[in-house]
């Protein structure tokens, strides 16, 4: 069986006994004639994980979750109520609740649709099953013996695997009916490596919507180990970090995380509609030097940000948000674009059936330049080359942003210099873009192993970009 | 979905104890040696208003139960948000799946028996708020009015939202303890827009309580929000440069939090706490006393029994500037050879005692320097106590505010920094688990122009 929406009937609707006709009613109790939209988003989630320390698989977990989000939409007034029992009184109850937020009008009739053409950016599998228990636990070790052979300093090692399978059904009064099959899969390795009394840490990992069987090829799961010692190990030569204004040069792929908080949240629809954002009201403006143009693609295949359809059941595309420099779009969900009158670009996404979508995005990144990333550090005279981050964050009002270096180094006279310690640099959104002064020819997107946080709720997302030259960025670090 | 009232609460409970006799004794039946499990139940109300007007009302009703099954040392763990007879059964049979392919860990099993709590006080934490959609509402529109009325540089809202839950938790495990408790938490929030030129700023305030009545009023959580926001507009830079730096009360908790973290078991047993065999050492200057309160009445974070069943009790983290103790539960405390300290799941209320430095007082003794405000990102290590963070606040000379700041970073090192704190003021004045005053520091890295 390969068809989302096959499956998704077999796993979420035949097991409540619901059928066509109760999903007609119920979106038909939802809507009413004072609801502007309606949809039911039905989910049933598996995940298993498994933890490797101390050289034995200490622990391992599987859980199940299922439920069914109700949302009526009247106008800017949102109804919502969820339930974690599929049976129809409990979610009748659950329509009731929700619809309560247009009074008065009558019970609409509606009728579910019928499916879109489906897309398929990764097959409907079940990772957990990709591979054998036996053989999860071997890689696993396989990981542990590879970092601690690495390097004597490795003392410490722990290896994470997790397998998600989520399936999801999406019914809406606008006539979407459409599921998706969501593979996730995540090695993760931390290690600690000690010398003469000082301790550092080095992590790496990554993922990917496919089975299990991604981390075995190229030797991936073990490249991801002596990623984390070489981590660790270049954090016990690291001296202080600088403090102040300077050029940065950011190294390619998961440095993108600084195009996710300086200008990816801000170009959030639901922000834009409110007038909360930095970016609010600036399409057609220059928010960026030329030859920066930047991308939310949700239909990379394979890739951790990507989807199908969205949680609303919009087919996914690749959004233009900056194009030489010149703000083009925001990132929509279907309440945002009706508001305003724009377009819903696949962006609208939940944590889970018991949580409202919003906008979000799903793989940000800009676009390859011309440079060559020797010529670009070869072109300061002192400054910082950062080359791998930990999380970042952004006040969108303020337009003010930081992510924090892990991995960092001096440049001077045009040289990679020694390791700096882990440093956060501060921007602001609106203005860094313009700062960007050679862009290289090297895009790279992440490893698969960013998760975005907003309003308590969270989503897998990539990021990605070429080296970038920054003319002066702010580096917090110690050393004056 | 009405709030759970005190009545149904009671027959509520009994059934979350069943779910989890009936799992324990599928456990055994599946020849686990031991099993522990939990299992929450609630259900709550959220709305939010912007502009005076409805934006969303959310209905939740939220189920989950964990369970963990022993096979001598060998252990394995499940999770099902249904909890029906049959799913139940089902996760302990996808643990007991696990605990076949996990290895001997000789610290992986219960707490001692003679550790469980034996009775459960009633720590007052349940109060129920029978408060309808439309006064819901009310209180919300209410609560932002005040704030956009405050002050006319108030421009925009991200609007204000109340939220009210209950719930009830019920853990046990087979040494025969099992035992549960209905909790209540209700809180209101509002964030607003202010403009100045072409710059906007956003802040926001927020009252929480476990009983509505100690809720703060609507109109001051509106009021003290727009007053924050107004205080940003016309924020500058500052120069790089050293300074003593205060932590403002509200932010001065994220500095207790790097503390918990660092003491905590788990990043001791694995060598990654920059606190690694700092146990009765001094840590602080000798004025500062951190104490925990699990009994705490009405308290956010009180708590009768830890995740282990272990019954917590009061205890200092810090007399006189020394290091008193970890925080350790079951597993992490065999690692090293010590006791659990009733701490699986963490820490619940912690009190730093307050100097006699009200704010102004604060402010002169910072002299000139940095106050923060606002804290952004993830800069801190706890392997090495490296502390870099974004920061936004004020720029104090001689004890008065010149202007505010923004789009700084605050540097240091936390060992560092705990050693130069040289004062704690009495100036606690907002809602949380962990009560301070502001903490100032002798000296940071503050990177900006």
């Amino acid at each position: 069986m390969n068809d989302p929406l096959a499956i998704a009937r077999d796993r979420i609707l035949a097991p409540a006994g619901l059928v066509e006709q109760d999903l007609d009613r119920l979106l038909g109790r939802l809507a009413s004639a004072a609801v502007d939209a309606a949809d039911i988003y039905f989910q049933s989630s598996r995940l298993q994980s498994w933890m490797l320390e101390d050289g034995i698989l200490k622990d391992g977990s599987f859980s199940i979750e299922q439920g069914a989000g109700l949302r009526a939409i009247s106008g800017e007034k949102t109804g919502f109520a969820y339930s974690d029992e599929l049976q129809l009184p409990a979610l009748e109850q659950a329509a009731e609740a929700a619809r309560a937020i247009a009074r008065g009008g009558q019970e609409a009739r509606a009728k579910v649709g019928h499916a879109l053409s489906e897309r398929t950016l990764y097959e409907p599998s079940n990772p957990i099953r990709s591979l054998a228990d036996e053989e999860k636990v071997a890689l696993l070790h396989r990981v542990d013996a590879e970092a601690r052979g690495a390097d004597a300093r490795v003392c410490e090692v722990i290896a994470s695997l997790i397998a998600v399978q989520d399936t999801v059904l999406v019914i809406a009064d606008d006539g979407t009916l459409a599921a998706d099959v969501r593979p996730l899969v995540r090695l993760n390795v931390s290690v600690i490596a000690e010398e003469n009394g000082r301790r550092e840490q080095g992590s790496s990992g990554g993922g990917a919507r496919a089975d299990l069987g991604y981390f075995l090829v190229e030797d991936r799961a073990l490249s991801f180990a002596r990623e984390a010692v070489r981590l660790a190990l270049t954090n016990l030569e690291a001296g202080e970090a600088p403090a102040g204004t300077m050029p940065v040069v950011l190294g390619p792929g998961w440095p993108g995380v600084l195009l996710h908080e300086a200008v990816g949240h801000g170009l959030e629809g639901d922000f834009n509609r409110k007038g909360s954002s930095a970016f609010s009201g600036r399409l057609g403006e220059r928010v960026a030097a030329p030859g920066v143009t930047v991308v939310d693609d949700g239909t990379l295949p394979g890739r951790r940000g990507s989807l199908n359809m969205d949680d609303e059941g919009t087919i996914t595309q690749n959004t233009v948000l900056i194009e030489d420099g010149v703000l083009r779009g925001y990132m929509q969900d279907k309440l945002n674009a009706r508001l305003t009158g724009a377009a819903p670009t696949g962006n609208g996404r939940r944590e889970s059936y018991a949580h409202l979508p919003m906008p979000r995005m799903t793989n940000t990144y800009m676009l390859a330049g011309r440079h060559d990333p020797a010529e670009i550090i070869a072109s300061v005279e002192r400054g910082l080359y950062a080359v791998n981050f930990g999380g970042g964050q952004v006040d969108i009002t303020s337009g003010k942003f930081v992510f924090s270096a892990s991995e960092a180094y001096l440049i001077e006279r045009g040289k990679i210099g020694r390791p700096v310690k882990g440093a956060t640099l501060i921007g602001n959104g609106p203005d860094v873009l313009k700062r960007v002064s050679m862009i290289g020819s090297d895009l790279r997107l992440d490893e698969g192993v960013g998760t975005c946080g907003k309003e308590g709720q969270s989503v897998p997302v990539g990021v990605g970009q070429p080296t970038l030259r920054v003319d002066s960025l702010t580096v917090g670090g110690t050393s004056q | 979905m009405p709030i759970l009232t005190t009545e149904d609460t009671a027959e509520r409970l009994a059934h979350l104890q069943e779910i989890i006799e009936d799992l324990l004794k599928e456990a055994r039946r599946r020849g686990a040696s031991d099993a522990e499990a939990s299992v929450g139940s609630s259900a709550g109300l959220d709305v939010s208003v912007r502009l005076g007007e409805v934006e969303t009302v959310e209905h939740t009703r939220d189920n989950g139960l964990t369970v963990t099954v022993y096979f001598g040392h060998r252990k394995g763990s499940a999770s099902t948000t249904d909890l029906s007879l049959g799913a139940v059964r089902d996760a302990v049979g996808a643990a007991c799946a696990i605990a076949e392919h996990t290895q001997e860990d000789p610290c992986a099993h219960l707490a001692a028996a003679g550790l469980m709590v034996e009775r459960i006080p009633d720590l007052d934490l349940y109060h129920p708020w029978a408060i309808g959609v439309e006064e819901a509402i009310a209180l919300a529109v209410d609560c932002e009015e005040a704030g956009r009325a405050y002050d006319g540089r108030i421009v925009n809202s991200e609007g204000a939202s109340l939220s009210t839950h209950s719930g009830i938790q019920v853990a046990g495990n087979t040494h025969g303890f099992i035992g549960g408790y209905p909790t209540t938490r209700h809180s209101l929030n509002c964030a607003l827009i202010a403009q100045d030129g072409d710059a906007m700023q956003r802040d926001y305030w927020w009252t929480s309580a476990r009983c509505a009545a100690d809720l703060d009023p609507a109109a001051r959580v509106g009021e003290r929000a727009a007053e924050r926001t107004v205080s940003r507009l016309g924020a500058r830079r500052l120069g790089t440069c050293e300074a003593p730096v205060l932590f403002r009360a509200e932010v001065a908790t994220g500095l207790v939090r790097s503390l918990v973290s660092a003491i905590l078991g788990g990043s001791l047993y694995r060598r990654s706490s920059f606190l690694l065999d700092h146990l009765g050492e001094p840590i602080f200057p000798a004025f500062v006393r951190i104490h925990e309160e699990p009994l705490l009445p009405r308290g956010l974070a009180s708590a009768p029994f830890d995740g282990d069943g272990v019954a917590t009790s009061a205890k200092d983290l810090v007399a006189e500037g020394v290091l008193q103790t970890y925080l350790l539960d079951t597993y992490s405390g065999c690692r090293l050879g010590m006791s659990t300290t009733g701490n699986a799941g963490g820490v619940r209320n912690l009190r730093v005692e307050m100097g006699e430095q009200d704010r102004a007082a604060m402010l002169r003794e910072l002299g000139t320097g940095l106050m923060v405000t606002e804290l952004m990102g993830h800069g801190v290590n706890l392997v090495t106590g490296d502390y870099s963070r974004g920061a936004a606040g004020f720029w104090v000379e001689k004890g008065e505010i010149q202007y505010p700041v923004e789009e700084i970073t605050i540097a240091g090192n936390l060992k560092e920094m705990f050693a130069g704190l040289a004062a704690v003021g009495n100036d606690c004045d907002f809602p949380g688990s962990t009560r301070t005053g502001s903490w100032l520091i002798e000296r940071m890295t503050i990177a900006g122009e």
